[in-house]
């Protein structure tokens, strides 16, 4: 008897572009029914998609407003206590090598101390001539910091570069000029080798310094390597260590920085971390997606029950034409089958739908916000395979109700 | 009709292979007490034969073509199709039969109402494994047979009854199957389609197809060339 199926060819047999195309047929029969079959799935994948999106779209936002800066930026200094005659007083002294004995702990990308420089009188101009007649400026303030100043407060150069730890350990007279001051100072170029005087000496200009992320006075100042200044400007003590620390690292850097500045005397130091990488706003957001995943995940739900009983519905309404499918040689496979990809269609639709709606919403509300949205695509098409699976799912039972159609019974019905 | 050619029109029609043989075929439907829809039955239809069975309302002549059709078994007795016994076949052998070798044509025509007439056809040769090349030519073949070709791409809906049941023989016959099995075919008709359709299944078994008929009206039964009586659920040769 098995000569019967033997005989076809299995390229002629009921194959997978039969069941596709009867299946696309079923799905478009009712086009009006479709929309309101995928309706609680493109709610639920939309939803899940704006967001995730949303969530990614803020992060890199709130990363963009505090980490860079604030969660990654310390600062120490010697405690002060107020003294006799009422001033504050430095309890102790930044070491020289503060910077390099705080980039030794773990965390701490870039250190460097920076300092002001008290001229006591001396002038800061772009000529080495007095010129008595000239209007009377005030001068730029000097600043002295370490070769690692730029990373530390991560800083941006216009042009030129930043002394390195060569100059500094000569003492060489080179000077960075922040813009503000370059400006003021009427030096435009450095590849042309200008020199800032300060008092009589010259100090040849090797950078322009145009962004900081704090101690935003180095703009405005002309800057020296800490060596030189103690050299040629007698800077008798460091008043701030400046660091760049990885994102999280702020507690473990608080903790060991004194220590390490002064393995006797810790307290001497006041540090200031950044706050543990604001715990508390990260798992508000947390909550947040979590109410919105679980909102979406609800639509899901729902969207999957709205396939399985408009399914189910189609499967009754249909139990004619089930019927006569089988007097025609279905077997109860090719109509499970039939039934659970009508159902998966349905749900990859809706999972397009929804994709392409929670795209646009992320895109609309990125801009009203002046964000730039952020969106992984491979997420996008994750979203419209759930769809599918979504629809694999609520399509198992109904198929299942398809195969047991009893085509005798359902013959006696019409189509 | 291959059978025809090959065996030559000059044979009697004893000396043919049956094509359906009921060895005291029964049917009893369980309940209380059990309905014997049909009695132990003999019966046998050779290739090229138009039988009509006839018979009131709720004699048995569904179940019996149920049964023929392999959408039913039997309780008892065996079923020979193309002279072998379907008692042992599975499921998909069913349904490979069901494909191949049988046409039904309902009293309700049962044609999908959101597909054209050329794809209610074409759906027969879906599952009956006709080659893919071969599947619109012979749907259009079957139409044209019918006398449909200019009502291809028509909607069901909008056809006359006896263009929806002759649609439904295009569709029967598209898979050249060994018997046609036709249950009340005019029940839903006027006289006029009626007679239609019964014009098309007198040109159709003189082109040699084996046709076996049921129904309630003595008139359509008298166009088959054999007839038998069925009543309670018994078969009764009508001389
Ligand atoms: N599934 C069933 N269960 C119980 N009785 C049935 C079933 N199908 C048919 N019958 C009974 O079998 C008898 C024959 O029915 P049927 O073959 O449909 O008659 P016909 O087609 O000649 O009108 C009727 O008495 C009917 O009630
Ligand atoms: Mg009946």
């Amino acid at each position: 008897m098995t000569a019967v199926t033997d005989r076809v060819a299995p390229g002629d047999r009921y194959g997978v572009r039969d069941l596709l195309a009867e299946a696309a047929a079923g799905v478009g029969a009712r086009p009006g029914r479709l929309l309101l079959t995928i309706l609680g799935t493109v709610l639920g994948i939309a939803s899940v998609v704006v967001t995730v999106g949303l969530a990614q779209t803020a992060a890199v936002q709130i990363n963009q407003q505090f980490d860079a800066v604030a969660a990654t930026q310390a600062v120490a200094s010697a405690a002060t206590s107020p003294g006799r005659d009422g001033q504050e007083r430095a309890l102790a002294r930044l070491p020289w090598d503060a910077a390099e004995r705080a980039e030794r702990i773990a965390g701490v990308e870039a250190a460097a101390l920076v300092s002001e420089v008290d001229l006591a009188g001396a002038d800061v101009s772009a000529v080495p001539v007095h010129d008595p007649s000239a209007p009377r400026t005030s001068a730029p303030p000097v600043l002295a910091a370490g070769p690692h100043a730029l990373e530390a407060l991560q800083g941006r150069l216009q042009q030129g570069r930043w002394f390195d730890a060569g100059h500094d350990a000569r003492g060489d007279r080179v000077a960075v000029l922040g813009a503000d001051a370059a400006r003021r100072l009427g030096v435009q170029r450095v590849d042309r080798q200008p020199s800032v005087f300060v008092g009589d000496r010259a100090y040849q200009v090797v950078g322009i310094v145009d962004d900081v992320a704090r101690r935003t006075d180095l703009l405005g100042a002309v800057i020296l390597p800490t060596g030189t200044a103690r050299a040629d400007l007698g800077l008798a003590a460091a008043d701030e260590l400046h660091l760049h620390v990885a994102i999280g690292s702020g507690p473990v850097v608080g903790e060991q920085l004194p220590l390490a500045l002064d393995p006797n005397e810790p307290d001497t130091f006041t540090v200031g971390v950044p706050p543990t990488t604001s715990r508390v706003r990260d798992s508000v957001q947390a909550d947040v997606s979590t109410i919105f995943l679980a909102l979406g995940g609800v639509a899901l739900l729902v969207g999957g029950v709205g396939i399985a009983n408009v399914t189910l519905l189609s499967v009754l309404e249909r139990v004619g034409e089930i019927g006569l499918r089988r007097a025609l040689g279905a077997t109860r496979r090719q109509i499970a089958a039939q039934f659970v990809v009508e159902s998966v269609v349905i749900g990859l639709l809706g999972g397009l739908v929804g994709a392409a709606l929670g795209v646009a919403v992320v895109v609309v509300v990125s801009a009203a916000q002046s964000w730039t949205p952020i969106l992984e695509l491979g997420m996008v098409g994750l979203a419209v395979l759930a769809g599918g699976g979504i629809g694999l799912l609520a399509g198992l039972y109904p198929a299942l109700k398809a195969a047991s159609v009893e085509p005798i019974a359902a013959l006696r019905g019409g189509v | 009709m291959t059978v025809l050619d090959l065996l030559g029109a000059a044979e009697e029609v004893h000396d043919r292979a049956p094509v359906v043989e009921l060895r005291g075929v029964t049917r009893q439907f369980p309940g209380d007490p059990p309905v014997h829809a049909l009695h132990p039955t003999d019966l046998t239809v050779r290739a090229g034969e138009y039988l009509s069975v006839v018979g009131p309302s709720g004699s048995g002549k569904s179940t019996l073509l149920h049964l023929l059709g392999l959408l039913d078994s039997p309780t008892d007795g065996e079923y020979l199709l193309d002279g072998r016994p379907t008692s042992g076949a599975g499921e998909r052998e069913r349904a490979a039969l069901r494909a191949t070798r049988i046409g039904f044509v309902f009293q309700a025509f049962h044609l999908l109402p959101h597909r054209t007439v050329l794809e209610n056809v074409l759906l027969a040769t879906v599952y009956s494994g006709v080659p893919r090349a071969e599947r619109r030519e012979r749907a259009v073949a079957a139409l044209e047979r019918v006398g449909l070709a200019h009502r291809l791409d028509f909607l069901p809906t909008v056809l006359s009854g006896g263009e929806r049941q002759r649609t439904a023989v295009a569709r029967a016959v598209v898979a050249r199957p060994a018997v046609l099995l036709a249950d009340e075919p005019t029940g839903n008709l006027d006289s006029a389609s009626s007679e239609s359709v019964l014009a098309l299944f007198d040109e159709l078994h003189a082109e040699g197809l084996t046709l076996l008929v049921i129904t309630h009206d003595d008139e359509v039964s008298a166009r088959a060339q054999r007839r038998v009586r069925i009543a309670d659920g018994r078969l009764q040769e009508i001389a």
